[in-house]
């Protein structure tokens, strides 16, 4: 018999068949009795005093039932991040970027909305703008939030261990310097909410990835007890760390649908989206590492600068992580890292898949092979040197339990022909190499609290034929609903099939942070599992006095009840279960997960904490034009540690995903400014994403793993699988070109300038030589 | 095509067109996009809208058995004209083999392209039965996938073009 009946198998997505009959109901997809449409009214300026707003003509247009400003709604200032709150619903004395928000509009229909917001006139004073990071932290520079002086919205400086000792003594030391552009997540699905008033209470239908901390901030901006906010996540067209903090569109529709007593739907159009942003920071990286003859790494510097744009966001932790997850991968012990985040007149940017991870990697892993030339060491053995081992502990105070980096590379070797390709494709093609770790949930909250990271109830019906989950855990289209109920079934001996799933409703489901930081299958997973178990206790004590046995000698398989000890002795759990629910009500069983105490005491030491790391490794082979400049990736191959597996199908889909949006940002993606602030690409034509026609063919293995930390020996993949892309992508076409282009994306255009200057180069070169 | 004057001086025009198989005939201003037509005034909210500017192709209906992008199509275009949506692609009960094979290969992350992929992979296995991976791929080319790198989506659509 196998070990498990339900986990380790690719059952269907439980909403697949919502999802290819078009039934599936997206917030936007909603409508309610005597809804209206509404809108924000954004800045056309990057920086600007608001002088006056006059509502007067918008409000005469047939059809506009309300239009509100800064003084409409709470002066609240708020944000994801409870270390800075610096944003308002509204503007109330300036804007900070093209994009900033300075009032609202609802109205019977869109076309009316649209109307309705050219004309409301607002008068500014324009006031000089800083898009830089580096100019905004200079002296002199525009002062963008009163409160922090230079621009500085966040600096970090840690040191582990003895940089300065290990670098005296290295063979090598060596310093690169890249730069990660911005880029944004773009899922399909626009944000949107319809927020709704009965009498006292609110609620809010949205696409989010946590509806727990979009309640959190709409009771605190609005002072009503939680129990007053509901919040439901309805079907979620894709995140990516987007959709994670409140958009305004909560806010703003909270207090039109007050004022008009009417449902108000909100969204944004595809460009709103780009200037609310949250995306990738873009990060000015210099590295340096000290390594001995054989490549060991003694120790390692990052020096960081992050454009954060006009808000906090997630930026805070999104710095810290840019450091923290940099020693995972490698055994070193001597670690230091300055950041400074810098606020800009641009979009804020917060975390977006890997949150602030992949491009500080991208430079780490570049970095490595330029160190590995140098010392004429294959790259991939120069990581297979320094690998982590399992059951050690990062110098920056992050335990790390199962970790299986040196199979991952030796698996990616094999299956990839490494040792064949490597210095002996033909001109034009090139291979590389890159590794990565993530986090499987974070350690601590985003907010402090007590609250268990993730909780679970079970009832199980009446009949018995069918068991209901309910988890706070979002699924946004990676597909937690669908693990979570295999995990369920496994726990209580139950089938798949018969799975309900009631998730992500404040009012209905319990408590759960949501999804980031890849912590569901792990943290909601454990939460599951043990009401999975409770579930089953109660139903075997049942069983025991039906089958008059010692229930610790029953178990339950896939609805069967049985005797371990007379296997033929058995009672359907649905039999079980009505006798249960006829002799003592309803049979539900409960879970909940909070992490242990993780971390040091240093500044800043939760950022990075986790349960358990997944670690990968990545090779990509590609072919570059050296007449265009044009990248063509061939193959790619991803061998992930991430534990047991609860669902292959969906697992490897995860990082189809990952490789697909890494191969975006390496060579195409990034968000683009004119010389005042204003976005030029915010749609997805100009923002150049991989269409079906780019793919490369791409290869997903695994190796052996379980982490005792998680249930079933569970570790994340979502984002883990986005952390080695850029690097391994980089690192191929450098192999190919020869020469390094230290900057992202490694667009045909860059590529091309630097062929052409490598060429001249080698021209000069040869005359000197006649 | 008939049209009337609403009291603000707007054009209504009213169109007959078949939708899923329904005869229907509605109001339409002379701006109204066919996805909007659908969306907001059928309720056939299978039909996504990602960008309106016709680069997502979530959108994406069968015009006449033809796929287009819904955002770029007005409704009074569609007079007189038939088209199928996501909602009329099963047969009641009974999913199409596409749907099918999109649900066992794994195709669906998110779902919000979903719609567009089965219609663009539907007109093309009407033309084409039996398409190389090279026609799959530049059918579904106008509709952006960010979740699953089109891997899975690929595979779906050979493997239903083969059953």
């Amino acid at each position: 018999m196998e070990k498990y009946s339900v986990i380790g198998k690719s059952v269907p997505k439980i909403d697949s068949r919502a999802k290819v009959t078009g039934q599936a109901k997206y917030t936007g997809d909603l409508k309610f009795p005597n809804m209206l449409i509404g809108k924000i009214l954004t800045s056309p300026h990057a920086h600007a005093r608001i002088l006056n707003i006059d509502t007067s003509e918008a409000e005469k247009l047939p059809g506009v039932k309300a239009v509100i400003t800064h003084k409409d709604v709470p002066s609240l200032k708020y944000g994801i991040s409870p270390a800075r709150w610096d944003e308002n619903i509204f503007c109330i004395d300036k804007v900070r970027f093209v994009g900033d928000k300075v009032a609202a509009v609802a109205a019977l229909d869109e076309e009316t909305v649209y109307k309705a917001l050219k004309l409301i006139k607002v008068e500014y004073e324009v006031l000089p703008a800083v898009f830089d990071p580096i100019e905004a932290l200079a002296e002199g520079a525009p002062q963008i939030h009163d409160e922090y002086r230079r621009n500085i919205n966040t600096e970090i400086h840690q040191n582990f261990g003895n940089v300065e000792e290990a670098f005296a003594k290295a063979h090598l030391v060596r310093t690169d310097k890249f730069i990660g552009q911005r880029t944004y997540q773009c899922p399909i699905e626009p944000h949107s909410a319809i927020s709704m008033w009965e009498g006292g209470k609110l609620t809010v239908y949205c696409s989010t990835q946590s509806p727990h901390y979009f309640q959190h901030y709409i009771a605190r901006e609005f002072g009503l007890p939680m129990g007053d906010v509901r919040v439901i996540k309805t079907y979620v067209g894709g995140g990516f760390g987007g959709k994670l903090e409140p958009t305004g569109l909560e806010f703003a529709g909270a207090v039109l649908a007050r004022i008009t007593g009417r449902p108000v739907k909100m969204f944004y159009d595809r460009h709103d989206m780009f200037a609310h942003n949250r995306g990738r920071h873009r990060q000015i990286m210099e590295i340096t590492t000290g390594v001995d003859k054989d490549g060991k790494i003694l120790g390692m510097h990052a020096n960081f600068i992050m454009d954060g744009g006009a808000y906090t966001s997630l930026g805070i932790a999104s710095a810290y992580y840019a450091g923290a997850m940099l020693t995972l991968t490698y055994d070193f012990e001597n670690y230091k890292f300055d950041m400074i985040r810098a606020y800009t007149n641009l979009p804020a940017c917060g975390a977006q898949r890997g949150h602030g991870a992949p491009q500080p990697r991208y430079a780490f892993e570049c970095h490595l092979d330029n160190v590995a030339t140098q010392l004429g060491i294959d790259p991939l053995e120069l990581r297979l040197r320094n690998a982590r081992q399992p059951n050690t502990v990062t110098p920056n105070e992050f335990k790390v339990n199962s970790c299986e980096m040196t199979a991952c590379l030796e698996k990616a070797r094999e299956i990839s022909d490494w040792e064949k390709k490597k210095g002996q494709l033909p001109k034009g093609k090139g291979i590389g190499v890159a590794v990565g770790s993530f986090v499987s949930g974070a350690g601590y909250p985003i907010y402090r609290t007590d609250l268990p990271h993730s909780a679970a109830i079970i009832k199980v019906h009446p009949d018995g034929s069918a068991a209901t989950l309910y988890v706070g855990a979002t699924d946004i289209g990676q597909g937690s609903d669908t693990v979570l109920c295999q995990m369920a079934a496994e726990a209580m001996g139950y089938t798949y099939e018969n799975m309900k799933i009631i998730s992500a409703d404040t009012e209905t489901t319990p408590h759960d942070f949501g999804a980031y930081a890849s912590r569901q299958t792990l943290m909601s997973g454990a939460a599951v599992k043990q009401a999975g178990e409770d579930v089953k206790n109660q139903l075997l004590e049942m069983a025991g006095v039906m089958m008059d046995k010692n229930p610790g000698n029953l178990d339950c398989r896939e609805g069967v009840i049985f005797s371990k000890l007379e296997p033929e002795k058995t009672l359907p759990f649905t039999a079980v279960a009505r006798e249960y629910f006829v002799k003592n009500g309803p049979l539900v069983g409960r879970g909940s997960y909070t992490p242990p105490k993780l971390g040091g005491t240093f500044k800043g030491a939760p950022v990075g904490t986790s349960p358990a790391y997944s670690f990968a490794a990545q090779i990509s082979e590609v072919q570059v034009d050296e007449e265009t400049g044009e990248i063509n990736v061939n193959h790619v191959w991803d061998v992930h540690d991430c534990g047991m597996v609860i669902n292959p199908a969906l697992l490897h889909a995860q990082v189809h995903g990952a490789l697909y949006m890494g191969m975006g940002e390496s060579i195409w993606e990034e968000v683009q400014f004119d010389a005042k602030g204003k976005i030029l690409n915010p749609n997805m034509s100009d923002y150049r994403m991989p269409t079906a026609l780019d793919m490369p063919v791409i290869t997903s293995a695994l190796v052996e793993s379980c982490e005792p930390a998680g249930p079933w020996g569970v570790k994340e993949v979502g984002e883990g699988a986005t952390i080695p892309t850029m690097g391994c992508y980089a690192n191929a076409i450098y192999d190919a070109m020869g020469v390094r282009v230290n900057s992202l994306p490694l667009s045909y255009e860059k590529v091309w300038r630097a062929l052409k200057e490598k060429r001249e180069k080698e021209k000069g070169g040869g005359k000197k030589k006649k | 095509m008939q049209g009337v004057k609403d009291k603000n001086g707007v054009m209504r025009y009213v169109i007959s067109l078949i939708v899923n198989g329904d005869y229907l005939t509605v109001t339409v201003k002379g701006n109204t996009l066919l996805v909007d037509l659908l969306r907001q005034q059928l309720n056939l909210t299978g039909t996504k809208r990602g960008c309106k500017l016709g680069n997502c192709g979530s959108c994406t209906v069968l015009l006449d058995g033809k796929a287009v992008s819904s955002c770029l199509v007005l409704a009074v275009e569609a007079d007189g004209r038939e088209i199928t949506t996501i909602e009329g692609v099963a047969q009641s009960e009974k999913l199409d083999k596409l749907q099918e094979s999109f649900i066992d290969n794994a195709a669906i992350q998110c779902g919000y392209c979903t719609s567009g992929m089965i219609l663009s992979a539907k007109a093309l296995l009407t033309k084409n039965p039996h398409p190389t991976e090279t026609e799959v791929r530049t059918a579904i080319a106008g509709n952006l996938c960010r979740c699953t790198g089109y891997v899975n989506i690929v595979k779906a659509i050979l493997a239903a073009a083969e059953a």
